[in-house]
Formats: C-alpha cells, structure tokens, sequence
C-alpha cells in the first residue's frame, strides 16, 4: 500500500515536466500545426527559467520572496518558449515553409540557445549556478499547509506535490473547456480539421494559429523549467532535458490530442521512467527498464493505428500549411 | 446605374501566375433575381465569383455594390455585405455537427440551443429537412449541400452564390433545390448559380451572364434566349453536338463480373453483389450518385481493391477465361490482361504531378529496362508521339504535368492508355473539368476505342452525355445493381429513379442492342 | 464602409523563378543569417568578424583542422544520403540517430569479439556487413508497421533511438564494460580499425562513391522511379502496379542500412568504441541538411561541409574566444530559419498596394493556377531529377 502510494506520489513528479510539453503542443496541433520543436523550446524554458530565479534571488539578496522567483521563472519560461514558438510560426504560417524541417530546426536551435546560455552562466558566475536552499523549496515542496499533507494516504496522494503540478492541473481543465464548450475553441478546432472551411466562415486562420502555436509552445517550455528546477535540482547540467520533449511530442498521440489526457498520460510515463528503482523486476538490469517509456509509446503508436476511430485521428490539417488561393 | 443594380463588377482582373483566369470583367447583376452564371469548365465562373466571396482578391477593377466600391479582402469582409457562398467542394468539418458548422465564425458566446432553434426557424421557412446534431461525416452529399445552403442563410446573406449546385445530385432532388431557390427568390434574396448545364440555366434563371476564356460575353433574359445561342455564345463559335454512336459491331462477353462484393480502405463495403457483362465493341456506361461505389468497381477490375466475394472473369479473344479476382494489378498486366483505366483523380491517381510525359509514360513500362536501369527512351519516344497524335500543349515532354490545364492532363492519361492497345478500358468521370471541345475529343476517343473492338466501361455524371454516347447504361444505387437499361430508348428519368432506388433486378443485364437489330445507326439526341 | 483603403499587400502564387534568381535569394538570405550571427556576437561584446574569422581559420587554415573538419563531415553526409530515398518517398525517418547506433553497435559485437583473431579484411568486412543488416532491420521495424498499418512514422523512428541509445548504455554498464565500474567499453584493437588515406580514415572515400551511386540511384534506376511516384502519389504508385508496402520497406532498410554503414565508420573509423551519444545528433542535423539539399545528393557534400566548418569552427571559438561551442547549434538553427525562409519568396510574390499583378503571359502559358510547390520534399526534389 505504502510502496504504491510512493509510486504515485513519484510518478506524478516525474510526469510533471511532461504534462506542461504535452498540454502546449496539444495546444499548437489543434491548429495544425505539428511542432516538433517542443524538446528545443523546453530547454530555453529550462535555462531562460533557472537564469530568471538564479538573477532574481542574486539581486534581491537575502530578501528574496520564494513566491516572486517562482512566477518569474513561470514568466521567463513561457516568454522563451513563446519566442521559439514564434519563429515557428512565422516561417511554417505567413512563410507557409515544411513544418517538420522547420519543428527541427527549432530543436537544434532551442537546445543550441539553451546549452548556450546555461554555459554562458555557468562561465559568467564561474562554474555554478544554482539558487539557495530557502528559494529551492518554494519549487519543490507542496504550496498547502502541513496538517493537510499530514492525513494519511490523502495527504500524500493529493496535497503533497509541489506547485507546478497543481498549476498544469488548472491548465489542463481549462484548455478543455476552451476547446469543447467555448467559440473560440470550435474555431480554432475548425482551423485544425479544415482550415478552408474556417476560413470561408470568415475565421482569422493566421491569428489562430499564430495565437495556439505561440501559447502552446510557451506552455511546452514551462515544462523544461519545471524539469530543471524540480528533478535536476535546480542546477544546469550537459545532459539537459533527456529527451523529455521528444517524448512530449509523443505521448499528444498517446492522449489522443486531449488536454486532461495529457495528464494521465504524463503520470504513467513519469511513473514507467522511475519504475525501475520501485519496483525491481529480476533478471531485467535498471538501464533497460529505462526504455521501457519509449517502448511503450511504440506499443500505443501501434495501437492507435491499428484501431481507427473518427473522433480518435489527428486534426485533419495536421502538418499542411494553407494558402486561401490554393485550390 | 438604378437601384436594381445591387452588385456590379468592374473590370475586374484576375491571374494565376502566367494564367489570366479573368480578364476585364464588367457586368452587374439585379436585387431579388436568379442570375445563372454560364460557361464551359476553364473559363473563370468560380474565380469570378471566388473574388465576391472573399477567397480570391482581385488584381485590378473593383466590385461595386449598390454603387458603392467595396473593398472585399476575406470571406468575413463578404459576410458584411451579405453575401455567402456555397462551394463546390463543399467547405465543412466533418467532425463537427451540422449545428457547430453552421455557426462556425459566429461572434458571442456558444449557445448551443440558440442555434438550433434559428437552424429550425430557417429550415421551416424554406422547406429544408436538417437534423441540427449529426455529424457531417455521416451525412449524404445532398444533406452536406443543405447544411451549406443553410449556413449562408443563416449568417444573413441576401445575395447567395451556388458553385455548380446540381453537379452530384440526382434528377429528383435537383428539382427540390429548385423549388427551395424560388422559395429563396420570393422573399427577396438575390441568387447566383455557377452551371455549364444550359437545361438548367433555361428552367432557373431570370438571367444569364455569359464567360468565356475568362472574358465576359454578354448578359441576356433568360425569356430572350435559347439553348443554341447561349451555347454558341459559351463557346465562341457554332458547334454540332452530337456524339457518334455506331451500333456495337459482334459483340462477344469480355467481361464478366457476378456477384462481387468490394470493400474499400477503411473496411467499409462499397458495392454489393455487383453483376453484369462488358461486351467487347460496345461502351458500357455507369451512372450513380457520386460515391454509389463506381470507383470502387473499377478499382476491382483493375485489381486495386479488397474484394470480399464474386468473380471477374476476363474473356480474351481466342484465350480461354481468366478469372481476376486475387490477383495484383502486376499480375493482371503480365498474365496479359490488357486492361487500360482512366481514373478519377488525374493527378492523384493516374499521373505523377511532378514528372513530365515522359516520365509518366514510364509508369507503364517502368519494369521493361534493362537490369537495375529505366529505360527512358522508349517513355521519350511514347510521349512525343502521344503529344504529336493528341496535339498535347507541353512546352516539353520533360514538363512538370500538373502544370498542364486540364484537357492536356486528360489527353496525356488518356493516351498512355490507349496506347497500350487495350481490350478493356476503363475511364471514371473522364472529361470531369474539361471544356467542350476536349470533352467531345475524349468521347471520340471512346468511341474509336469501342469500333476497334475495345470493351469500354464508362463510368460518368452528366446523364445526357451518357445516354448519348453509351450502348446501354448500368446504374448504381449505393452499392448495389439497380437496373442497365438501353442508352437508346431510356431517359434521364427512368436512371435518375434507378440511381435513388434499387429499381428491377436484372442480374447479368440485357443483351446488348446490337445483338438484338445487328444493323447500325445513327442516332441523334 | 465607403472609401475603404486597399489591402497593403496580398498574397499570389509565383510560377517559375528563373534559376539565377532562385540562387540569389538563396545567397541573400543565407547572408541574413550570417548578420543575424554576426548580431549575436555583438551582443556577446566579440567581434564578429574576428569570430567568424576564427571560425574559417580553426575549421580550414592548417591541415589538421581540416582533417578533423572532413571527420565531422563523413557522418553528416552519409546521413543525408541515407535519408534521401527515406524522403523521397515523403517517409519521415528521424530515426537516423537510432539506426546509426545500431550499426555501431553490431560493428562493435564484432571488433570486440573476433578483432584481435580475425584477418584485418575479413574483420572489417564482416563488421561493415553486420553493421548495414543491423541498420537496415532497424530502420524495417517501423518501415513494417508503416506499409501495415499506417502507423505514424515520426514518432515510431524517433522512440526507437531511444530504444536502442538504451541498449548501449546497458551494454556500456554491463556486458561489454571494460573496467568494472568504469562505464566504458573498451577501445578497438588496431586490426579492427579501418586505414587512413591522406590522414582521414578511408570512409570519406566510401562516402564519396556512395554520393555518385545515390544519385544515379534517384534519377536512372527503377527504384528511384518508383520512390519518385510513391513520394508524389501513393495512389498513382497503386494505380501502376507497385507494391507499395513492399518498396517503403525495402527503400527504408536501405536507408537504415547506409546509417549503420555510417555508424560503423563512425566507429571503426574514428573513435575506436562504442559509447551511448556515438551518434551525436547527427542523425537530426543530417535531416536538415538533405532538406536544404533538395535531396541532390551533390549539394549535400557542400552543405555537410558547411555545417562541419560551423561545428569545427565553434570548437576553436570556445577555446579562443570564450563563446560556448553551442554556439554552432544556434547558428545552424538561424541559418536553417532563414533557408526554409527564402523559399516564400521563390514560391510566392506579394503585391503592395496599387502595384499590378503584371507577371502576364508571355510563351507558354496553360497553368491552371493549380498549387505548384506543396512541399519541397515533394517537387523540388525531383523535377530537376528526371
């Protein structure tokens, strides 16, 4: 019971980076366009958010507010990924260019200005860069208050993360409620699945998707943040994101383009990538049951094509760009 | 210009690259009439009206509404002014009901039982049947055209635009639209209908405006004109047409297909227990709602689709029978089944859009080269000859095709088959988007085929030309045999009946006119 | 609503550039990118000119740089062209990374296990061989599930980099450790290294005969014909009687097949082991690089080199000039940004405000205004090929 109840507990904190790049790019391919930029534009998040709280406590000294740092690195986060987004946008929707080159080109540029500036930090405050202990726990400890935390399995299983993943939570539901039940959402729907039937019923197509490629990627990049300043510790190191938004990219099939999926999904992947040290299975080594995520992205991939269903399939448009004078 | 002039063009102008799809058009058009919009394929009716809408922006001339200049930049701008289209190819989300679609583009908050009850108030008024929740991916294409008549009503359009309305829709249920049209006329809305039919444009119309090669040519009443001027005004010259139609010559089976079952991609049954013969020397017509499971018939013969249950035998001159079901398109060819097929989708299906002739004629002939090597000089040889016999407009053989206009497509495809000396050929909706004069070249073409002794199976949409061309005429009903009828003696009526409800069963068909007199004629439409 | 101003611009579809035109906005926005580089630098307080200076001169000045310079670009380019059938086909292998560890891997199996006792040739060989087969299998695996059940490529390709990347951490770990505890596989004996020609170990000249093949292979071999039609239509390739599935995975082992070819030289040619980023994100960058080459297999030695010189370049800086080696990754990325850029202005024209559509008919002229560049992938690729 225990042991389960700290899987969970560990599983949601390792998927929460994931939620954030699954929920953006979630996001970006309602409006069809397909980013495979999200593992570039998490680690500008990842390094552009670590810099904000690193500067912030540096200037405020002593006096640093937990709360400030954490909106700031927020803030800076999705400000990097927006950018990253927004070069995608211009070139894949008004430059109408291949949106998987394009998606590639800002991995290699994302990560290259990620490694990029964390080492420029790194070399600029002479070799470390990592913010005190006090700022530390307003990233990981869990914003409610120690007798809620206290209730057993309750406590643990509800209140006892910390705050970004009550965050994407908020975020989850309400990109939801965006997409079904309001007009916006029908529209930028409509973009994804026919863009010249959104179009001719007098739709802003390149607001759309300059609006839902821009956001989605800015919420992509909260995700590399969140993985530097929970599970890396707060520090920058080579080996960066690990693929994280690779697999971001992945599990959007995964939760079949569903915002609250996206959720779920995030949590059994978080929970598949630390499996391994909870649940020892003889005779199968740690580093091969670390592949077991990638493995099983292959399986529902599989599994997903095998059993079609209209409401299940990609936004329709996914990957074309569209020009209102092509027949 | 009077009050009556609600919507007037002035010398508009509009390019494609090196295309002048309309070349300094001036007309006007009056409030609360139905103005037909006439003009073979090519000659910039739906560009024209693209530019009203919105879609298109026009590079010179301005558009004049109540006398005013407009500026219409976006199908948002068109909407201002009250003016919605209904395309040809239908511009709706599939995944979205009928209700999300028409009130896509709205403004406000998404009311769901408001809309419904407003699709309703409209649907009344001028006798529409909609059902507001069903999605458009399960409805039929007459039900799709409804939810878009509907949808520009409901954004409050006065003036309407219908882009080839009557194009997939049978007999029966054109003459509903037309009751739904003058419903429209009498309450004051103004329509244009985008058409190349002239029986249509005679039964409508209080108007016609006249294109052609992208210029305009006159406006006329309706109540002043006739089929035979209105066409020699759309073509530019006096033209006979009349399509040659020799009885069929020994007549023997070819082929024979009984009971075939098809299933498409998706797993989905598309034709149903299918059985007739395609005599040899005779031109088989197929006639159908769009979608009633012609392509996937062809589709069969030619090898290119799952079939459940049946046989298609294949009976060659002084061979003895083949069966060709299970077999791959590859093994059809080599076991010397010369089987041509034209298909739908030109550049989708048939050609490759990027190449040149040449290079498409490789498509043929490609396994013939030497070792690993193609051998381009026989593609080159074919293609020039083909250019030169068919009179192809290509710069170069070596020239992309999908830069070509449509008829030279249709002539490169076309030929590529003929070419290879079939005893069956296939064609589906061969002159789909072609204009008048190429038409009838790919219909002589059919009919040279069938005097050399050529099964042809023709599968096309515009019901006059099939009774024209064709010996006898099977009709499909989804999926199923509705009846093969004697292109000679029958009607449109009689098919459009067939094609909306599975009319006498009559399994392996009737026997072929020319059996039946053995002496040619000549007939007139 | 009355007098309302025109639109500032709108938007047509070009037809044809002439070629000298096309290669000028190349060059031109392949400038832009070097000032937006050169920007960079600014702000960095270097000057750019010195830093592109030391970027040329640490790639190319001495011998020895520009050896390990055409090191970079062995792999790079024998990427590309693995992945030019691969795209050809508009089949989205981003799963170069993976199959280029693949064949490391087997390559290693073999020099581990047969390298001191085995021929010098039969070794390599044999190497070469299990490398190509272990490439090519994994490259089929997802090419299977494709041509069976449509199942997306992109992500299939890409999780099984990671798969396989696994594979070798555990094998680094486990089986084939060295040391205990060190993590590392031990280095090649020199029987089981491929021989230098001019300083390079000879896969440049392998690589080289493979770029003349390819191309020959695009444009005059039955294969590349039937790549050619499945790219631009799956259905006209049906329709003329290939066997789609059948081609996808036999075009896709073939690609796979050279990236393990490239794995093997990779690692019998330069670093003597296997290690888990042996890779190193070429099997991404090569993506880019047979894109920006319109997969002319000729353009593709010069673009390879080109980022190579950048990679090269980049490392001298660091150590020069104090500007972190990343560096090389943004400027690859703005360089692509502005490449797949200019392609707007071939494609299209924009027509400002009382300026006439005048591109009016001259010659031949039976355009139907039909699209006439989807995807670069798709036309560019192959119109000037056949």
């Amino acid at each position: 019971m225990n042991g389960l109840i700290l899987l969970i507990y560990n599983a949601v904190l390792n998927g929460a980076p994931l939620m954030y790049g699954t929920m953006g790019e979630v996001l970006t391919e309602k409006s069809g366009n397909l980013n495979l930029g999200v593992e570039g534009m998490m680690y500008m998040g990842g390094a552009i958010g670590l810099g904000a709280a690193f500067y912030y406590e540096k200037m405020a000294g002593d006096g640093a507010s937990g709360l400030v740092a954490v909106l700031l690195a927020l803030i800076f986060a999705f400000l990097a990924g927006a950018f990253g987004a927004l070069i995608y946008s211009w070139v894949t929707i008004s430059l109408r260019a291949n949106q998987n080159v394009t998606g590639l080109a800002l991995s290699i540029f994302g990560t290259g200005v990620g490694q990029f500036i964390g080492e420029y930090m790194r070399v600029q405050e002479g070799g470390f860069v990592a913010i005190s202990n006090g700022l530390k726990a307003f990233f990981q400890n869990s914003p409610f208050p120690a007798a809620l935390r206290a209730v057993p399995v309750i406590g643990q299983l509800l209140f006892s993360y910390n705050i970004f993943v009550y965050i994407a939570l908020i975020i989850a539901f309400a990109m939801a409620y965006f997409l079904n039940k309001s007009r916006a959402g029908l529209h930028l729907r409509a973009v994804g699945e026919s863009p010249a039937t959104a179009d001719a019923a007098g739709i802003d197509i390149e607001k759309y998707k300059y609006l839902a490629t821009v956001i989605g990627g800015g919420i992509s990049a909260i995700g590399g943040m969140v993985y530097i300043m929970t599970i890396a510790g707060c520090v920058w190191n080579h080996d960066g994101l690990a693929g994280e938004g690779w697999l971001a990219v992945a599990l959007v099939i995964f939760c079949l383009w569903k915002p609250v999926g996206a959720i779920w999904g995030a949590v059994l992947f978080g929970a598949l990538m630390i499996m391994y040290v909870r649940v020892q299975i003889p005779m199968v080594p740690d580093q091969l049951y670390k592949i077991l995520p990638y493995v099983v992205t292959v399986i529902v991939l599989i599994a997903v094509s095998l059993r079609r269903k209209r409401e299940n399939e990609p936004p329709a448009s996914l990957g074309l760009s569209y020009f209102r004078e092509d027949r | 210009m009077g009050a009556s002039n609600s919507i007037e063009f002035k010398n508009i102008t509009k390019r494609f690259g090196r295309k002048v799809a309309n070349e300094n058009i001036s007309f006007s058009l009056n409030k609360g009439e139905i103005l037909s919009l006439l003009g073979e394929n090519g000659s910039g009716k739906t560009t024209l009206m693209n530019m009203l809408a919105g879609i298109y922006y026009p590079d010179e001339g301005e558009i004049l509404i109540n006398g005013e200049p407009v500026q219409i930049r976006s199908p948002k701008d068109a909407f201002r002014y009250n003016i919605g289209m209904v395309h040809q190819h239908f511009k709706l989300v599939d995944l979205f009901t009928a209700a999300e679609n028409i009130a896509l583009g709205e403004k406000g908050r998404l009311d769901r039982s408001r809309i419904a009850a407003k699709i309703r108030e409209i649907s009344s008024k001028y006798g529409f049947i909609i059902d507001p929740d069903k999605k458009v991916y399960e409805m039929s294409v007459s039900e799709k055209q409804t939810v878009e008549i509907v949808k520009v009503l409901y954004r409050g359009a006065d003036v309407l635009i219908l882009d080839e309305p009557t194009a997939v829709l049978t007999p029966q249920e054109i003459g509903h639209l037309f009751t739904v049209l003058r419903a429209m006329k009498a309450d004051g809305k103004s329509i244009i209908i985008i058409t190349h039919k002239l029986n249509e444009v005679m039964e409508i119309s209080d108007e016609v405006a006249v294109l052609n090669h992208g210029s305009f040519i006159g406006k006329v009443r309706t109540s002043d004109t006739d089929p035979q001027k209105l066409t020699e005004m759309m073509v530019g010259h006096k033209v006979a047409l009349e399509i040659r139609r020799p009885m069929p010559k020994d007549p023997k089976p070819r082929i024979v297909v009984n009971d075939l079952t098809v299933r498409n991609h998706e797993g989905v049954n598309k034709a149903h227990h299918i059985s007739f013969t395609a005599y040899s020397g005779e031109i088989l017509g197929i006639a159908g709602i769009a979608g009633s499971g012609q392509k996937e018939l062809l589709e069969a013969i030619a090898g290119l689709q799952v079939i459940t249950a049946g046989s298609i035998q294949y009976l060659p001159d002084g061979k003895k029978p083949m069966e060709l079901v299970g077999k791959t398109p590859m093994q059809i060819r080599q076991a010397g089944v010369s089987l041509a097929f034209v298909p739908e989708d030109r550049l989708g299906m048939g050609l490759v859009g990027s190449m040149g002739m040449s290079g498409n004629m490789l498509l043929r002939t490609w396994r013939r080269g030497k070792g690993i090597f193609v051998d381009e000089k026989i593609s080159r040889d074919l293609a020039e000859h083909i250019r030169e016999e068919l009179d192809v407009s290509t710069p170069d053989i070596m020239y992309p095709v999908r830069r070509l206009s449509g008829g030279n497509v249709q002539k490169v495809l076309v030929g590529r088959e003929i070419a290879s000396a079939p005893s069956v050929l296939m064609s589906a909706y061969a002159v789909r988007g072609l204009d008048i004069n190429t038409s009838y070249t790919i219909y002589n073409l059919m009919t040279e085929q069938k005097e050399k002794g050529v099964a042809v199976l023709y599968v096309g949409e515009d019901l006059d030309v099939l009774l024209e061309l064709c010996d006898r005429i099977l009709v499909l009903c989804d999926g199923h045999v509705s009846g093969i009828v004697d292109a000679r003696t029958s009607n449109k009526n009689e098919i459009g009946l067939l094609m909306t409800t599975i009319g006498g069963q009559q399994p392996s068909g009737s026997v072929p006119a020319g059996q039946k007199s053995g002496k040619e004629e000549q007939q007139d439409a | 609503m009355h007098n309302e101003k025109q639109p500032l611009f709108h938007l047509a579809r070009r037809d044809e550039m002439p070629k000298s035109k096309v290669w000028m906005i190349r060059a031109a926005s392949f400038l832009a990118a070097l000032l937006i580089g050169a920007a960079l630098f600014g702000v960095l307080g270097k000057n750019p000119f010195e830093a592109y200076g030391t970027i040329i001169t640490g790639s190319l000045a001495k011998p020895s740089a520009i050896r390990q310079t055409v090191k970079i670009a062995i792999p790079l380019l024998g990427t590309s062209l693995a992945l030019a059938p691969c795209f050809g086909m508009r089949y989205w292998n981003i799963g170069a990374e993976g199959q280029i560890t693949a064949g490391a891997l087997a390559a290693t199996y073999f020099a581990l296990h047969f390298g001191k006792t085995w021929p010098h040739p039969v070794i390599l060989i044999v190497m070469a061989l299990a490398a190509c087969l272990f490439g090519g299998l994994w490259a089929a695996i997802p090419a299977f599930f494709k041509a069976r059940y449509n199942t997306n490529e992109t992500l299939f390709t890409l999780m099984m980099n990671y798969i396989i990347i696994g594979v070798v951490k555990w094998l680094q770990g486990g089986p084939w450790e060295g040391k205990p505890g060190s993590q590392i596989i031990p280095m090649f004996p020199d029987n089981a290294m491929l021989p230098k020609v001019l300083g390079v170990h000879c896969g440049w000249i392998i690589i080289l005969l493979l770029t003349v093949f390819m191309y020959f292979y695009l444009t005059k071999m039955k294969h590349g014909y039937e790549i050619a039609v499945i790219g631009d239509s799956v259905n006209t390739a049906r329709y003329a009687g290939m066997n789609v599935g059948r081609i996808v995975i036999r075009t896709v082992f073939f690609s796979g097949a050279i990236c393990g070819l490239v794995g093997y030289l990779v690692t019998c040619g330069a670093n003597g082991t296997l290690y888990d980023s042996v890779a190193a994100g070429v099997g991404f960058t090569a993506i880019t690089v047979a894109w920006l080459a319109q997969l002319n297999p000729f353009a593709m030695i010069a673009i390879s080199m080109l980022l190579a010189v950048l990679s090269k370049g980049a490392g001298t800086l660091q150590t020069r000039m104090e500007v972190p080696a990343s560096v090389s990754d943004i400027l690859t990325g703005v360089i692509l940004f502005s490449m797949l850029a200019c392609e707007f202005f071939i494609n299209y024209k924009i027509i400002f405000r009382g300026q006439h559509n005048d591109d009016g008919p001259r010659g031949f002229a039976p355009e139907d205004g039909k699209k006439p560049v989807k995807d670069a992938f798709a036309s560019n690729g192959k119109e000037g090929g056949r």
